[in-house]
């Protein structure tokens, strides 16, 4: 299903669409962005509870649906288009890790959690380096008698202050590179760890800084063996993060499109003027492709091809830049108003800039692109 | 036969593995595969096809060449005959022409530019008048690809001037091969002269060689250009002469020298993304992190491009008709072009000063820093593609029309005729 959707994903998608425009209008996204922690457990339940979108990727046996990984990517795209707040992108890849790094007994006892929407969960590896990857990981796990402890820091953790539970990546003592790397889950009240959120430039998608001094952890999967499943995890998180992206960049545009074609200037719609609809033109290109390069890269997951960590970062990569653009065109096209704190425009500019940024900017998955196809 | 993958593959290869011979004539072995359907699978069954639905004939594409079979004659503005004829031609005009198009018997080109109309297509001011029992056509007609090779013309002309501009037009086939028709090629920045102007002089029309109705020009035309924009989305494979010794083979290479030779730049105008990657590594250029980062976005471009025309083919076969998306696929193709012959020249470093045999890759690389220009203004510009999209696809306001509103003898003209 790399170039359509099936008939039920489609209906699947429909039914998201008008739920969350229901239930989620930009007021109040405004109203939970501006509250600290930018999101009401009860209202998340109630809103999840629905459809059972906590449940939708997750393993049958785990007590999920039992979708592919395509499906959630739709309910992501759905969710970036309307902006919801919610800590939906941060429990899934949560889940993700827990699925390709743990055991069954690891998931066993995790992942039903989730998947009945009382867990959130979230994935702490980037630290104040701001390096996604498991080979910058510095924060160290040790083992004694009482098992294991964490020490060090986490950071840009997406919902990290909300989160139950935290998956988090450390290293051995004295080990370096992909070597020695584990993942650690913490509960949030455990002893010692405590966390602070950042001040954010994108107040729909909050992030934290997490502290761990000597915080007892239950490992995932085998110790020192995290590495390789973590980047699989990653890979994931492009896509995921892609399909989200072109949701976004869609409703942009779309929005822009209406606003023009009601805006009158020189007695004339603002639509009409051939520059302004060349620019729709290019934004319409840069969207469609961008989404093609994200249902590619989900399929491509669900498919297990060989070349999709090339894949997903080509999609993160190319739905960046075309959110970006499209969000810079989206203000340009609305004039002064789009430069208002109250025009939502900025909400979505906010998103795409934000997004460029989290799990590597287009440099770096570029860079991963060309790792895998130049060899 | 079940429109299954499965079914479709085993039949078609039940099918060659029957009847493939590379020892037959060209023309014999096209013959044969059109009866059966296999050379235009996706055509209605009486015109020659199997009802197949779009989506299945690259399974069809994949067993000729798995098995080494030569298809039907496809390149050119042949294409475009075929699929214009097939939505609006007569039955005795599908009965002389399709088949003989897909033989290779017939070559095509197509008369719709205009020294004083290109964008514009729908000023075409070449007149066609009704003089005893002929249409009689007057005029010029410039920038036609392989005029000097084609048969057979492709033929937009006015036959009402009291109409409005685009009521007025009507679409003919036009024999190439009369006296009333000159063709003078013209010479490209690229050197080629694919392309020609056409004077056209009393030549004469039958009126059986109306396409559709008089006055159904624009649309017929329409239907031509959507096909030929759609055709520029990248998914499209040029003619690639086989060197194998059985006999077949040598009739298709000597094709390809001489009728296909006006197309023989064409791979160079999309920008030859396939030799992006392998001349980085054999250049050196792949260690430059530049040149990777341009490379990737190069590569993210094109592949998204490509999945684009996938999916819009995809949305088609669930039974959406060719519409204006054909304009994304083209407009895509001239942002690649054009990166591609950017990336071409950072990695030929001072030799891209250089063209001809001692030159990159024999000259190659030198042809298609010269000839991407083409991809965006031929069959539509960028910015008349924008258009489309905009108005078409997006719904924004048409452009002010002025001209379209009086009956075209007094709209404000080039004086260029
Ligand atoms: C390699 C090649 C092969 C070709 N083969 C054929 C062929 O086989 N048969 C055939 O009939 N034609 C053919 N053409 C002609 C081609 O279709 C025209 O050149 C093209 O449509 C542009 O028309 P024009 O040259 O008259 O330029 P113009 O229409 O004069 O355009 C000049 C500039 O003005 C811009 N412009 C014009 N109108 C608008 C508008 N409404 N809004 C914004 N900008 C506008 C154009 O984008 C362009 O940049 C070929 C051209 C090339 C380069």
């Amino acid at each position: 299903m790399k170039f359509s959707f099936s008939a039920e994903q489609d209906e699947f998608r429909g039914n998201l669409r008008r739920l969350l425009a229901e239930r989620v209008p930009t007021k109040e996204v405004r109203r939970l962005m501006e509250t600290a922690a930018g999101w009401e457990r009860e209202g998340w339940r109630q809103l999840d509870g629905t459809l059972g979108l906590s449940a939708i990727a997750i393993p049958e046996e785990f007590g999920g649906y039992g979708f592919g990984f395509g499906e959630l990517c739709i309910v992501l795209e759905e969710m970036g288009r309307a902006l919801v707040p919610a800590p939906y992108l941060a429990t899934s890849l949560a889940a993700r890790a827990i699925l390709h790094v743990g055991s069954a007994a690891d998931r066993t006892a995790l992942l039903p959690g989730i998947a009945s929407g009382v867990t959130i969960a979230t994935l702490a590896s980037a630290e104040d380096a701001g390096n996604w990857e498991a080979e910058a990981t510095t924060l160290t796990a040790t083992s004694g008698g009482d098992g294991w402890r964490l020490d060090g820091h986490k950071s840009f953790v997406l919902d990290g202050h909300i989160a139950d539970l935290i998956l988090v990546l450390a290293r051995a003592p004295g080990s370096a590179g992909a070597k020695g790397v584990s993942l650690f889950a913490v509960e949030a009240g455990a002893a010692g760890f405590t966390w602070q959120a950042l001040a954010v430039m994108d107040p729909t998608r909050k992030l934290a800084r997490l502290t761990f001094d000597g915080v007892a952890a239950r490992l995932i999967g085998t110790a020192g063996e995290a590495a390789a499943p973590y980047r699989r995890t990653m890979t994931e998180a492009a896509v995921a993060l892609a399909n989200e992206m072109v949701g976004g960049a869609e409703r942009l545009r779309e929005d822009a499109l209406a606003y023009a074609m009601m805006r009158m200037q020189f007695g004339r719609t603002i639509a009409s003027f051939q520059s302004m609809k060349h620019k729709q033109a290019d934004m319409l290109l840069e969207v469609e492709l961008a989404k093609s390069a994200a249902y590619y890269a989900a399929a491509a997951i669900d498919e297990g091809d060989d070349d999709a960590e090339a894949v997903a970062s080509l999609a993160k990569a190319g739905a960046a830049d075309a959110y970006v653009q499209t969000a810079i065109h989206a203000i340009q096209i609305h004039g002064g108003i789009g430069f208002t704190w109250d025009n939502d425009t900025h909400l979505w500019f906010k998103r795409a800039k934000s997004s460029e940024v989290l799990f590597g900017d287009g440099q770096h998955h570029r860079e991963i692109m060309m790792r895998n196809w130049a060899a | 036969m079940e429109h299954t993958e499965s079914a479709v593959r085993a039949a078609c290869r039940a099918w060659l593995e029957a009847h493939w011979d590379p020892n037959r004539g060209l023309i014999e072995w096209r013959n044969i595969l059109i009866d059966s359907g296999w050379g235009a699978p996706a055509w209605p069954k009486r015109w020659h096809g199997l009802d197949l639905p779009t989506g299945l004939v690259p399974v069809v594409e994949e067993e000729m060449a798995r098995i080494g079979a030569v298809g039907v004659a496809k390149a050119g503005i042949r294409v475009l005959a075929s699929a214009t004829i097939l939505a609006h031609g007569s039955d005795m005009q599908k009965e002389k022409f399709l088949r003989r198009s897909m033989t290779g018997e017939d070559t095509w080109c197509q008369l719709f530019s205009e020294p004083g109309s290109g964008s514009d297509v729908a000023g075409a001011v070449t007149r066609a008048d009704m003089r005893g029992n002929h249409w009689v056509v007057n005029g010029q007609k410039v920038w036609t690809t392989s005029a000097h090779k084609a048969d057979w013309g492709l033929l937009l002309a006015r036959t009402d001037w009291d109409q409005r501009k685009h009521k007025g037009l009507s679409y003919f086939i036009l024999d190439m091969k009369q006296q009333g028709v000159t063709v003078q090629p013209l010479r490209q920045m690229n050197g080629h002269a694919s392309f020609n102007q056409v004077f056209i002089t009393d030549a004469l029309v039958p009126p059986e060689m109306l396409v559709a109705n008089v006055g159904d020009g624009w649309e017929v035309t329409t239907t031509t250009l959507m096909h030929e924009r759609r055709g520029a989305d990248g998914l499209r494979s040029w003619a690639q002469a086989s060197d194998r010794p059985e006999h077949i083979y040598q009739e298709e290479r000597a094709e390809i020298a001489t009728v296909m030779e006006p197309y023989k730049w064409y791979p160079q105008r999309a920008g030859r993304v396939d030799l992006l990657m392998p001349r980085a590594i054999e250049t050196g250029a792949i260690d430059d992190p530049v040149v990777r980062q341009e490379l990737a976005k190069l590569l993210i471009m094109a592949k998204s491009a490509e999945w684009t025309a996938r999916r819009a083919r995809a949305a088609q076969e669930q039974g959406r008709p060719q519409g204006p998306e054909g304009s994304l696929g083209k407009l895509a193709a001239s942002h690649i072009a054009r990166a591609a012959a950017r990336l071409h020249t950072t990695m030929a470093g001072a030799n891209a000063l250089l063209t001809g045999p001692d030159s990159p890759l024999g000259g190659l690389i030198a042809e298609i820093l010269v000839s991407v220009p083409a991809t965006s203004i031929a069959g539509g510009t960028d910015e008349i593609q924008r258009n489309i999209i905009a108005e078409r696809v997006l719904k924004m306001p048409r452009e002010p029309s002025i001209d379209s509103d009086r009956p075209f003898r007094d709209v404000p003209r080039n004086t260029v005729r």
